[in-house]
Protein backbone atom coordinates (compact mmCIF):
# COMPACT_ATOMS: atom_id res chain seq x y z
CA UNK A 1 0.00 0.00 0.00
CA UNK A 2 1.32 3.43 -0.84
CA UNK A 3 1.27 6.88 1.52
CA UNK A 4 -1.69 8.08 -0.28
CA UNK A 5 -4.18 4.63 0.48
CA UNK A 6 -3.03 4.95 4.25
CA UNK A 7 -4.45 8.55 3.88
CA UNK A 8 -7.66 7.57 2.20
CA UNK A 9 -7.98 5.21 5.13
CA UNK A 10 -8.10 7.95 6.98
CA UNK A 11 -9.94 10.16 5.61
CA UNK A 12 -12.57 7.23 4.89
CA UNK A 13 -12.97 6.45 8.73
CA UNK A 14 -12.56 10.05 10.37
CA UNK A 15 -15.39 11.22 8.14
CA UNK A 16 -17.01 9.36 5.43
CA UNK A 17 -17.59 5.79 6.95
CA UNK A 18 -17.59 7.55 10.66
CA UNK A 19 -18.22 4.91 13.17
CA UNK A 20 -20.68 6.43 15.11
CA UNK A 21 -22.72 8.54 13.04
CA UNK A 22 -22.49 6.18 9.73
CA UNK A 23 -22.00 3.23 10.60
CA UNK A 24 -23.81 3.59 14.21
CA UNK A 25 -21.17 1.49 16.29
CA UNK A 26 -19.87 3.10 20.29
CA UNK A 27 -23.16 4.51 20.90
CA UNK A 28 -23.55 4.09 24.43
CA UNK A 29 -20.57 6.01 25.08
CA UNK A 30 -21.20 8.71 22.66
CA UNK A 31 -24.85 8.78 24.80
CA UNK A 32 -23.58 8.39 28.00
CA UNK A 33 -20.32 10.58 28.41
CA UNK A 34 -21.39 13.43 26.26
CA UNK A 35 -23.21 15.72 28.61
CA UNK A 36 -19.66 17.38 29.62
CA UNK A 37 -16.78 18.82 27.14
CA UNK A 38 -14.70 17.60 30.16
CA UNK A 39 -16.19 14.09 30.76
CA UNK A 40 -16.07 13.33 26.30
CA UNK A 41 -12.41 14.61 25.87
CA UNK A 42 -11.13 12.63 28.79
CA UNK A 43 -13.08 9.22 27.04
CA UNK A 44 -12.22 10.59 23.55
CA UNK A 45 -8.57 10.59 24.34
CA UNK A 46 -8.72 7.07 26.18
CA UNK A 47 -10.83 5.52 23.64
CA UNK A 48 -7.95 6.91 21.02
CA UNK A 49 -5.11 5.13 22.64
CA UNK A 50 -7.01 1.78 23.45
CA UNK A 51 -8.78 1.58 19.80
CA UNK A 52 -5.27 2.04 17.83
CA UNK A 53 -3.72 -0.49 20.32
CA UNK A 54 -6.42 -3.25 20.09
CA UNK A 55 -6.74 -2.75 16.62
CA UNK A 56 -3.03 -3.93 16.21
CA UNK A 57 -3.08 -6.82 18.94
CA UNK A 58 -6.43 -8.36 17.26
CA UNK A 59 -4.64 -8.13 13.74
CA UNK A 60 -1.61 -9.77 15.49
CA UNK A 61 -3.47 -12.48 17.14
CA UNK A 62 -5.72 -12.93 14.18
CA UNK A 63 -2.63 -13.32 11.29
CA UNK A 64 -0.34 -15.59 13.68
CA UNK A 65 -2.48 -18.03 15.70
CA UNK A 66 -6.00 -17.74 13.91
CA UNK A 67 -5.04 -17.92 10.63
CA UNK A 68 -2.20 -20.33 10.52
CA UNK A 69 -4.59 -22.61 12.48
CA UNK A 70 -7.13 -22.57 11.00
CA UNK A 71 -9.53 -21.12 13.66
CA UNK A 72 -10.65 -17.92 11.84
CA UNK A 73 -14.26 -18.97 12.94
CA UNK A 74 -13.12 -18.02 16.44
CA UNK A 75 -12.34 -14.36 15.82
CA UNK A 76 -15.14 -12.22 18.01
CA UNK A 77 -14.44 -14.81 20.92
CA UNK A 78 -10.63 -13.81 20.71
CA UNK A 79 -10.53 -10.22 20.21
CA UNK A 80 -13.16 -9.78 23.16
CA UNK A 81 -10.33 -11.81 25.00
CA UNK A 82 -7.60 -9.61 23.49
CA UNK A 83 -9.52 -6.19 24.02
CA UNK A 84 -10.07 -6.93 27.82
CA UNK A 85 -6.66 -7.72 28.52
CA UNK A 86 -5.21 -4.53 26.17
CA UNK A 87 -7.11 -2.40 28.41
CA UNK A 88 -6.66 -3.92 32.06
CA UNK A 89 -2.85 -3.97 30.91
CA UNK A 90 -3.35 -0.61 29.57
CA UNK A 91 -4.79 0.52 33.00
CA UNK A 92 -2.26 -0.78 35.12
CA UNK A 93 1.00 0.63 32.91
CA UNK A 94 -0.92 3.71 32.91
CA UNK A 95 -1.48 3.94 36.40
CA UNK A 96 2.04 2.84 37.46
CA UNK A 97 3.92 5.21 34.75
CA UNK A 98 1.90 8.46 34.81
CA UNK A 99 -0.55 9.42 37.23
CA UNK A 100 -1.45 12.67 35.14
CA UNK A 101 -2.98 10.87 32.45
CA UNK A 102 -4.37 8.06 35.03
CA UNK A 103 -6.56 10.84 36.80
CA UNK A 104 -7.42 11.93 33.16
CA UNK A 105 -8.08 8.92 31.49
CA UNK A 106 -8.37 6.63 34.76
CA UNK A 107 -12.35 5.73 35.05
CA UNK A 108 -13.19 5.76 31.12
CA UNK A 109 -10.38 3.28 30.42
CA UNK A 110 -12.60 0.17 31.88
CA UNK A 111 -15.55 1.48 30.41
CA UNK A 112 -14.10 0.66 26.65
CA UNK A 113 -13.75 -2.60 27.28
CA UNK A 114 -17.63 -2.86 26.27
CA UNK A 115 -17.21 -0.22 23.68
CA UNK A 116 -18.56 -1.65 20.17
CA UNK A 117 -16.65 0.00 18.01
CA UNK A 118 -13.80 -1.64 19.39
CA UNK A 119 -14.48 -4.57 18.19
CA UNK A 120 -16.26 -3.31 15.51
CA UNK A 121 -12.87 -2.14 13.89
CA UNK A 122 -11.27 -5.24 14.52
CA UNK A 123 -13.62 -7.00 12.99
CA UNK A 124 -14.05 -4.92 10.09
CA UNK A 125 -9.78 -5.07 10.11
CA UNK A 126 -10.20 -8.84 9.52
CA UNK A 127 -13.23 -8.36 6.71
CA UNK A 128 -11.39 -5.50 4.78
CA UNK A 129 -8.23 -7.71 4.60
CA UNK A 130 -6.05 -5.17 5.92
CA UNK A 131 -2.17 -5.71 6.48
CA UNK A 132 -0.47 -4.75 10.02
CA UNK A 133 -0.28 -0.86 8.87
CA UNK A 134 -3.67 -0.69 7.65
CA UNK A 135 -4.90 -2.02 10.64
CA UNK A 136 -3.18 0.19 12.78
CA UNK A 137 -4.37 3.20 10.90
CA UNK A 138 -7.64 2.03 10.22
CA UNK A 139 -7.65 1.72 14.40
CA UNK A 140 -6.47 5.49 14.30
CA UNK A 141 -8.58 6.96 12.27
CA UNK A 142 -11.82 5.22 13.71
CA UNK A 143 -10.65 6.76 17.08
CA UNK A 144 -10.25 10.05 15.97
CA UNK A 145 -13.48 10.50 13.87
CA UNK A 146 -15.28 8.89 17.13
CA UNK A 147 -13.23 11.54 19.11
CA UNK A 148 -14.42 14.19 16.50
CA UNK A 149 -17.97 13.36 16.69
CA UNK A 150 -17.97 12.82 20.64
CA UNK A 151 -16.45 16.43 21.45
CA UNK A 152 -18.98 18.24 18.79
CA UNK A 153 -21.39 16.41 20.38
CA UNK A 154 -20.77 17.22 23.72
CA UNK A 155 -20.28 20.70 23.12
CA UNK A 156 -23.54 20.73 21.79
CA UNK A 157 -25.40 18.92 24.59
CA UNK A 158 -23.48 21.70 26.69
CA UNK A 159 -25.63 24.15 25.09
CA UNK A 160 -28.01 22.64 25.10
CA UNK A 161 -28.43 22.36 28.16
CA UNK A 162 -29.40 25.74 28.72
CA UNK A 163 -31.71 26.21 25.67
CA UNK A 164 -35.42 26.62 25.99
CA UNK A 165 -36.62 23.26 24.59
CA UNK A 166 -40.55 21.98 24.14
CA UNK A 167 -41.39 20.04 27.10
CA UNK A 168 -41.55 16.50 25.42
CA UNK A 169 -38.29 16.84 24.13
CA UNK A 170 -35.89 17.65 26.96
CA UNK A 171 -33.57 15.40 27.99
CA UNK A 172 -32.19 12.30 25.82
CA UNK A 173 -34.83 13.35 23.26
CA UNK A 174 -32.99 16.19 22.32
CA UNK A 175 -29.75 14.42 22.68
CA UNK A 176 -31.38 11.76 19.70
CA UNK A 177 -32.37 14.37 17.49
CA UNK A 178 -29.00 15.91 17.52
CA UNK A 179 -27.18 12.94 16.95
CA UNK A 180 -29.70 11.93 13.63
CA UNK A 181 -29.00 15.46 12.90
CA UNK A 182 -25.47 15.26 12.75
CA UNK A 183 -25.57 12.07 11.58
CA UNK A 184 -27.82 13.26 8.43
CA UNK A 185 -25.03 16.01 8.11
CA UNK A 186 -22.03 13.61 8.29
CA UNK A 187 -23.84 12.02 5.28
CA UNK A 188 -23.13 14.81 3.35
CA UNK A 189 -19.24 13.35 2.97
CA UNK A 190 -20.82 10.17 1.56
CA UNK A 191 -19.01 9.78 -2.03
CA UNK A 192 -16.14 11.26 -1.09
CA UNK A 193 -13.63 8.08 -0.73
CA UNK A 194 -14.87 4.53 -1.92
CA UNK A 195 -14.21 1.46 0.35
CA UNK B 1 -12.29 -29.23 18.35
CA UNK B 2 -9.42 -30.72 20.81
CA UNK B 3 -7.14 -27.73 19.00
CA UNK B 4 -9.75 -24.69 20.02
CA UNK B 5 -9.33 -25.75 23.27
CA UNK B 6 -5.28 -26.10 23.70
CA UNK B 7 -5.35 -22.69 21.60
CA UNK B 8 -8.24 -21.03 23.72
CA UNK B 9 -6.39 -22.32 26.83
CA UNK B 10 -3.02 -21.09 25.77
CA UNK B 11 -3.79 -18.08 24.94
CA UNK B 12 -5.67 -17.36 28.17
CA UNK B 13 -3.03 -18.72 30.09
CA UNK B 14 -0.48 -16.37 28.41
CA UNK B 15 -2.80 -13.28 28.52
CA UNK B 16 -3.83 -14.54 32.68
CA UNK B 17 -0.16 -14.12 33.17
CA UNK B 18 0.61 -10.75 31.16
CA UNK B 19 -1.52 -9.63 33.53
CA UNK B 20 -0.46 -10.97 36.65
CA UNK B 21 3.01 -10.50 35.85
CA UNK B 22 1.37 -6.64 35.09
CA UNK B 23 -0.37 -6.81 38.39
CA UNK B 24 3.21 -7.38 40.24
CA UNK B 25 5.40 -5.22 38.28
CA UNK B 26 2.92 -2.13 37.84
CA UNK B 27 1.83 -2.53 41.48
CA UNK B 28 0.80 0.84 42.72
CA UNK B 29 1.13 1.07 46.29
CA UNK B 30 -1.21 3.78 47.60
CA UNK B 31 0.11 5.95 50.88
CA UNK B 32 -0.42 4.65 53.89
CA UNK B 33 1.29 7.63 55.85
CA UNK B 34 -2.02 9.68 54.30
CA UNK B 35 -4.34 7.31 56.44
CA UNK B 36 -1.97 6.93 59.19
CA UNK B 37 -2.08 10.95 59.68
CA UNK B 38 -5.69 10.70 58.64
CA UNK B 39 -6.27 8.32 61.61
CA UNK B 40 -5.04 10.93 63.88
CA UNK B 41 -6.85 13.71 62.80
CA UNK B 42 -10.27 14.51 64.90
CA UNK B 43 -12.60 14.27 61.64
CA UNK B 44 -14.67 17.29 62.41
CA UNK B 45 -14.55 17.76 58.61
CA UNK B 46 -14.42 21.48 60.07
CA UNK B 47 -11.79 23.19 57.14
CA UNK B 48 -10.14 25.26 60.05
CA UNK B 49 -7.06 24.32 58.59
CA UNK B 50 -7.46 25.63 54.99
CA UNK B 51 -8.15 22.07 53.54
CA UNK B 52 -11.63 20.97 52.41
CA UNK B 53 -11.31 18.25 55.15
CA UNK B 54 -9.57 15.86 57.67
CA UNK B 55 -7.95 13.76 54.64
CA UNK B 56 -7.00 16.41 52.15
CA UNK B 57 -5.15 17.69 55.10
CA UNK B 58 -3.57 14.40 55.80
CA UNK B 59 -2.36 14.29 52.17
CA UNK B 60 -1.07 17.81 52.59
CA UNK B 61 0.86 17.09 55.44
CA UNK B 62 1.93 13.67 54.13
CA UNK B 63 3.28 15.42 50.92
CA UNK B 64 5.02 18.47 53.08
CA UNK B 65 2.91 20.82 51.87
CA UNK B 66 0.78 22.00 55.12
CA UNK B 67 2.30 22.29 58.96
CA UNK B 68 0.95 19.87 61.67
CA UNK B 69 -0.26 23.13 63.47
CA UNK B 70 -3.10 23.91 61.76
CA UNK B 71 -5.93 21.92 63.35
CA UNK B 72 -7.68 23.43 66.14
CA UNK B 73 -10.03 21.38 66.95
CA UNK B 74 -7.16 18.36 67.25
CA UNK B 75 -5.51 20.88 69.67
CA UNK B 76 -2.32 20.25 71.36
CA UNK B 77 -2.14 16.18 71.99
CA UNK B 78 -3.23 15.72 67.94
CA UNK B 79 0.00 18.33 66.83
CA UNK B 80 2.03 16.08 69.58
CA UNK B 81 0.59 13.29 67.64
CA UNK B 82 1.28 14.30 64.13
CA UNK B 83 4.64 15.54 65.36
CA UNK B 84 5.85 11.98 66.94
CA UNK B 85 4.46 10.49 63.71
CA UNK B 86 6.53 12.70 61.22
CA UNK B 87 9.15 13.43 63.14
CA UNK B 88 9.03 17.01 63.54
CA UNK B 89 8.92 19.45 66.29
CA UNK B 90 6.05 19.93 68.30
CA UNK B 91 4.94 23.66 67.45
CA UNK B 92 2.17 25.59 69.20
CA UNK B 93 -1.24 25.81 66.84
CA UNK B 94 -0.80 28.49 64.61
CA UNK B 95 -3.61 30.89 65.80
CA UNK B 96 -4.39 32.23 62.14
CA UNK B 97 -6.12 28.77 62.20
CA UNK B 98 -8.43 29.28 65.25
CA UNK B 99 -7.87 28.16 68.82
CA UNK B 100 -8.57 24.98 70.17
CA UNK B 101 -11.70 25.20 72.71
CA UNK B 102 -13.09 22.05 74.35
CA UNK B 103 -15.56 19.93 73.01
CA UNK B 104 -18.58 21.50 71.70
CA UNK B 105 -21.94 20.92 70.27
CA UNK B 106 -24.51 22.85 67.71
CA UNK B 107 -27.55 22.43 70.09
CA UNK B 108 -30.99 24.38 67.71
CA UNK B 109 -33.03 26.79 69.72
CA UNK B 110 -36.40 25.28 68.30
CA UNK B 111 -38.94 27.42 68.60
CA UNK B 112 -36.77 29.92 66.53
CA UNK B 113 -35.74 27.48 63.41
CA UNK B 114 -37.50 28.45 60.26
CA UNK B 115 -36.73 25.18 58.37
CA UNK B 116 -34.19 26.97 55.90
CA UNK B 117 -32.59 23.68 55.36
CA UNK B 118 -29.04 25.81 55.17
CA UNK B 119 -27.73 24.14 58.14
CA UNK B 120 -28.29 21.00 56.84
CA UNK B 121 -26.47 21.97 53.44
CA UNK B 122 -23.42 23.40 55.76
CA UNK B 123 -23.07 20.31 58.16
CA UNK B 124 -20.13 18.11 56.73
CA UNK B 125 -21.14 14.95 58.55
CA UNK B 126 -25.11 15.27 57.64
CA UNK B 127 -25.33 15.33 62.01
CA UNK B 128 -28.56 17.90 61.43
CA UNK B 129 -31.59 16.58 61.48
CA UNK B 130 -34.87 18.13 59.19
CA UNK B 131 -36.61 19.05 56.14
CA UNK B 132 -37.69 22.33 54.23
CA UNK B 133 -40.46 24.18 56.65
CA UNK B 134 -39.94 21.68 59.31
CA UNK B 135 -37.93 22.74 62.74
CA UNK B 136 -34.63 20.87 62.55
CA UNK B 137 -32.23 19.39 65.34
CA UNK B 138 -28.94 18.02 65.97
CA UNK B 139 -28.24 14.50 66.43
CA UNK B 140 -25.35 15.44 69.03
CA UNK B 141 -23.72 12.12 69.09
CA UNK B 142 -22.75 12.50 65.58
CA UNK B 143 -21.77 16.42 66.06
CA UNK B 144 -18.32 17.55 65.81
CA UNK B 145 -18.50 21.03 66.84
CA UNK B 146 -17.08 22.34 64.00
CA UNK B 147 -19.04 25.76 64.27
CA UNK B 148 -19.83 25.69 60.14
CA UNK B 149 -23.33 25.39 60.84
CA UNK B 150 -23.37 29.04 62.33
CA UNK B 151 -22.81 31.34 59.45
CA UNK B 152 -25.50 30.34 56.69
CA UNK B 153 -28.37 30.27 59.87
CA UNK B 154 -30.31 33.37 58.71
CA UNK B 155 -32.04 33.82 62.54
CA UNK B 156 -29.07 32.56 64.36
CA UNK B 157 -31.07 29.98 66.67
CA UNK B 158 -27.70 27.97 66.76
CA UNK B 159 -25.63 27.89 69.87
CA UNK B 160 -22.83 26.13 70.38
CA UNK B 161 -23.00 24.21 73.82
CA UNK B 162 -19.90 22.69 75.57
CA UNK B 163 -20.33 19.45 76.19
CA UNK B 164 -19.87 18.59 80.20
CA UNK B 165 -17.83 16.16 81.04
CA UNK B 166 -19.90 13.17 83.35
CA UNK B 167 -18.95 9.98 84.22
CA UNK B 168 -20.55 8.35 81.57
CA UNK B 169 -18.36 10.37 78.53
CA UNK B 170 -14.82 11.07 80.76
CA UNK B 171 -11.93 9.29 79.61
CA UNK B 172 -8.34 8.55 80.44
CA UNK B 173 -6.39 11.09 78.27
CA UNK B 174 -4.63 8.89 75.98
CA UNK B 175 -0.84 7.67 76.69
CA UNK B 176 1.57 10.33 75.98
CA UNK B 177 -0.61 13.04 76.02
CA UNK B 178 -0.48 14.04 79.43
CA UNK B 179 -0.12 17.56 78.34
CA UNK B 180 -3.53 18.20 77.26
CA UNK B 181 -5.01 20.59 79.20
CA UNK B 182 -8.51 20.29 79.42
CA UNK B 183 -8.95 16.56 80.38
CA UNK B 184 -6.53 16.88 82.61
CA UNK B 185 -8.65 19.36 84.59
CA UNK B 186 -12.08 17.56 84.43
CA UNK B 187 -9.95 14.51 85.40
CA UNK B 188 -9.07 16.72 88.51
CA UNK B 189 -11.98 18.43 89.03
CA UNK B 190 -14.45 16.05 89.12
Amino acid sequence: MTIGEYGLILVSTVLVNNFVLVKFLGLCPFMGVSRKLETATGMALATTFVLTLSSVCSYLVHAYILQPLDLVFLRTLSFILVIAVVVQFTEMVVHKTSPVLYKILGIYLPLITTNCAVLGVALLNVQANHGFLASAVYGFGASVGFSLVLVIFAAMRERLASADIPEPFRGQSIALITAGLMSMAFLGFDGWVRT
Amino acid sequence: MLIVVLVFGALATAFGALLGFAAIRFKVESDPLVDKIDALLPQTQCGQCGFAGCKPYATAMANGEADINQCPPGGESTILALADMLQKDAKPLNPENGAHSVKRVALIREPHCIGCTLCIQACPVDAILGAAKQMHTVISEECTGCDLCLPPCPVDCIDMIPVDVTIKNWKWPAPNQSTRPDTRSFAVSS
